[in-house]
This record gives structure tokens, sequence and C-alpha cells, in this order.
């Protein structure tokens, strides 16, 4: 193969790009998903202003691209004195970004749980908290984990965006090593390789989790 | 709460409107302990509404709702902590079967009937698991411990559902037509589990249309129409000698033909579902 000795070469660098572009992954969806479950719940219980606040945030995160939010928060905030390293801005940008859609995936799931299981709670004298976390949320968890899962592969794509900040990550490693070599395709190839690996890998995860779910009943 | 009374609910003058459609309007019910009371009556004519009052699955707009000594005050619709609490308390002591069931899918069997217990109740989880076995054996279910509700035929659901109310240990059991959503071979099975219940003494309050049930088992049929009650009697009375057209012309409708007490008498098994026999508009 005409990449072999290129990607030898790469390898070492490849290894810590992966590293980083996993971690910014997990990461921001970890955050993300608390962020989503936070405004999911505001815009489901929450007050008249919690859900406002709820509904502008998830509008604004859903209609504006990535990249201007990435920008906003590495260029933007230094304006206000707030300087972040490239690492955490990037965290920062695509949290907030997966949070939105979480949100309203996880608004959907609880949606999806029957008003007759609310009430079987509650009628047991469960208060709210208890009935959300005992009977709402493990039936929620089960209509919401296939977009969970579509949108943490979208997210483990969108960290490539963080190389506009310098993060060093699969794709900003890419174009280094491509410029520095003229071997563009083949890096780039190479990159759109791993991420295709890793995402295949995830859908994989997430159809046996599925199916474990579905087995429980 | 102390003292033991005779009167485990205690209606009075309950209102309740959804918009502009007053569902009740003016309800007093009183129900002793040990009682068995049946609610009749057309469809819309606020038969659930009532119940779910009880315990506060709806909120009242006005009038005032007693379980068990615990009162609370209707129309004031403020969200006090102590309020929510007392609430909470009125549900445990009044459980609900509903007319879907509404078992928790994730959970076993017996993981639906323990659930209560422990979560609520805060019991520990081995005494629960004997409670729970105890109880399920009593609807006749020991065997399905450890089965999900989609394995459960709707009889054996609602069987399990009234474990789950029972677990509670409450002194007062609600049931929303427990039945009609079952088909009609399955009746049965659910109906004998209730009629044991009352056999054991237990405090119900029953929206059904089994008038063989009723008559067997209620010690007082009330019959609801446009939200207000408009007839009440021991089941031989009102299954006997109604005296409203109103409920005459139900009772028809319920039997497909003349009703007497002879027939009831026989044992003539009528159960139907309310589907045929809407309320006019109620506004
Ligand atoms: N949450 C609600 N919002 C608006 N209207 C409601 C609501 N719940 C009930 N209603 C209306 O209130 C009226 C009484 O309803 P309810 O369910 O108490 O009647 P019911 O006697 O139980 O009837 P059925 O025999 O059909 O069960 C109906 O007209 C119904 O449409
Ligand atoms: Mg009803």
């Amino acid at each position: 193969m005409i990449a072999v000795d290129l990607l030898t070469r790469a390898f070492p660098l490849l290894v810590d790009a992966l590293a980083m572009t996993i971690f910014l992954g997990v990461t921001s969806f970890l955050i993300g998903s608390a962020i989503g479950m936070v405004v999911a719940l505001a815009r489901l219980f929450g007050g008249p202003v919690l859900r406002a606040v709820a509904v502008t945030y998830v509008s604004i995160l859903r209609g504006t691209p990535l990249l201007i939010q990435l920008l906003l928060v590495y260029f933007g905030l230094p304006q206000f004195g707030i300087l972040l390293r490239p690492v955490p801005a990037a965290i920062i940008a695509l949290s907030l970004h997966a949070g939105a859609y979480l949100a309203e995936n996880f608004r959907a799931g609880i949606l999806a749980v029957d008003k007759g299981q609310w009430e079987a709670a509650y009628s047991l004298g469960m208060p709210f908290a208890k009935a959300f976390r005992r009977v709402a949320f493990p039936q929620a968890a089960r209509v919401a984990i296939p977009p969970v899962g579509s949108r943490f592969i979208a997210l483990i794509k969108d960290t490539s965006l963080a190389s506009v900040v310098t993060v060093v990550e699969l794709t900003a490693v890419a174009e280094s090593i491509g410029s520095s070599t003229f071997r563009y395709l083949e890096m780039f190839a190479i990159v759109a390789m791993i991420y295709w690996v890793i995402n295949s890998l995830l859908s994989l995860g997430q159809e046996v989790l599925e199916r474990r779910l579905a087995r429980a009943y | 709460m102390g003292h033991r009374e005779d009167c485990p609910v205690s209606i009075s003058g309950l209102h309740k409107r959804f918009g502009s459609l007053e569902v009740l309007k003016g309800i007093d019910l009183e129900v002793r302990r040990g009682e068995v009371v049946v609610i009749m009556g057309p469809s819309g004519s606020g038969k659930t509404t009532l119940i779910r009052c009880i315990n506060f699955l709806e909120e009242p707009d006005a009038g005032c709702v007693r379980v068990c000594g615990v009162e609370i005050p209707c129309g004031g619709k403020t969200k006090r902590p102590a309020r929510t609490r007392q609430i909470r308390e009125i549900r445990t002591r009044a459980a609900m079967v509903f007319q879907h069931f509404n078992l928790f899918p994730h959970m076993t069997a017996l993981g639906n009937v323990i659930e209560g217990p422990i979560s609520v109740r805060g019991m520990p989880k081995a005494e629960a698991l004997a409670l729970g076995e105890r109880l399920l054996a009593r609807v006749g279910l020991a065997d399905k411990r450890d089965q999900y509700p989609s394995r459960l035929s709707g009889g054996q659901k609602q069987r399990v559902a009234i474990a789950r109310a029972l677990a509670m240990e409450p002194e007062v059991v609600l049931f929303d037509e427990p039945t009609s959503s079952l088909d009609p071979e399955l009746h049965e099975e659910v109906l004998q589990t209730m009629r044991a219940l009352a056999g054991d003494g237990m405090t119900m309050i029953v929206v059904t249309h089994e008038v063989r049930f009723a008559y067997d088992v209620a010690d007082r049929v009330v019959f609801m129409a446009g939200g207000v009650i408009l007839e009440e009697g021991p089941p031989a009375e009102f299954f006997g000698n109604p005296r409203h057209a109103r409920v005459r012309s139900f009772l028809r409708l319920v039997d497909g033909g003349e009703v007497d007490a002879d027939t009831v008498a026989n044992g003539a098994l009528w159960a139907v579902g309310s589907a045929g026999f809407s309320e006019g508009s109620p506004v």
C-alpha cells in the first residue's frame, strides 16, 4: 500500500491524536449529557422562566454552526477577559453544542413515558424526584438510547473542528503531516478511516446495548 | 395520626372543573371503615375524576377531602411543602388500582410489588420481599414473581397491580374500572381477588359496571350523573327499586332488559363497558 511508509512515520503522532479525539468526545459527551439532562428537566418541569431559558438555549445552539460557537468561545471570550486554552475551549463549545441536542433527546424520552406510569408512582406516595429516578428515567433511557448513541457518534466527528483552534487531534495531525509531506490525500484518507472505525465500533456497542435493554423487559 | 376513626374517607362539597367543563358539582361522600362502595354512572359523569380527587391525582377546585384523619382543604392550590407531604401521606393510605394497570414494565411482578414498601415506606429489603411474596400468593401469582409485566395476561397484570396497592398496607383501595380493559373471560379472576379482599374487611371504593359484583359485594351503590350523586343505597334497593328514572334507564342499558330484584337475586350476570351510554354534553 502507498500509505504504509507514511503510516509508520505518522503512527506515534496519530496515536496521541486519537487519544485526544477520544478524550474530547467522551468528556464533551459526559458534560453535554449533564447539561442536556438539566435543560430537559427545566423545559419539562420548570416554571415559565426556566422553560424560556431552556428553549432559548436549545434554539440558539441548534440554530448556529458549531464552528461559530467554537470561535466565539476561543476568540470571542478573551474580549471579556476570559482566556481559555484550546482544549478547554473546544470542550466547552462541544459540550454546549451536544447538550442542546441531548436535551431534546432526553426530553423526547421522558415525554414517551406513559402518563399512567407517573400516576402509578405518585399513587404509591413517591415524591417527584423518586418517581423520576425509579420509574420514569429507566423507561425514558430505553427510548433515548438510539438518538443519544447517534449524538455521540456525531460528536466524535464534530471534534475534528477543534483543529481550527489548534487542538492537536486527528484532523490537525493529518493536516500538519499532510502539509509537511505534501501527501494530503493519504493522510486525510487514513484519518477518515480511523473516524470510521471508531464510529463503527460505537454503533456496534449501541446495538448490543439496545438489544440487552430490549431483553430486560 | 393517633386515633382510629370510623370514616376512612370523607368528601364534602367537592367541585372540579376542567376549563369551562364543570365535572364535579358538589360531591359529598362518606365511606366507613370496611365498607365497599361501588360507583356507577354514565360515561363522562365524573366517576374517574371523583376517585382521582381522593388521592389528589386531580386537584379539586373546592371542597375538602379527608382520608384517615389527614385533611386537605381544597381551593387554595398553594404548593406548600407541608401540603405536598400531606398529599403523599394520603396517597400511602389510599392506594389506587388503575383501569390500565400501569405496572412498571421495567420491574418484575415482585419488583412492582416491593417498590412502594422499599422506596416509599423505607422497609428493609428482606422484609419487603417477604411481604411481596405473601401478597403475590394472596392474588394467586406466587409462581409469576420473576416475570416482567409484558409476559403476563391482562388479568394477571391487574392482580399484580392489586398486590402492589396492598403492599402499601393502605386503609382504603380505590379501583377505577379494574376489569373494563380486560377480555370478558378474564374479568372473573380479578373480581374474585376483589371479593376476597372485601371479605377480609378492606375498605374499597370501586368504579365499575359489574352489576353482579356490586350486588354481591357492595354495601352501598352510588350513582353519579352530570357531576352529582343522583342516588345511593344498598344494592338490593338500588337495583331492585331505583327511585330515579335516570337510574332505571341506565340499568336497562347495562342489562339490556328490564331490571328487577329477582333477576339480580337469581344471579344474572351483567357486565358491560360504559361505551354505549354517554352523557349528553355535560356543561
Ligand atoms: N384531564 C382532563 N382534562 C379535560 N377534561 C377532562 C379531563 N379528565 C376528564 N375530563 C372530562 O371530564 C368529564 C368526566 O370525566 P371522567 O373520566 O371523570 O368520567 P367517567 O365517569 O369516569 O367516564 P367513563 O365511564 O367514560 O370512564 C368528561 O367529559 C371528560 O372528558
Ligand atoms: Mg372513568
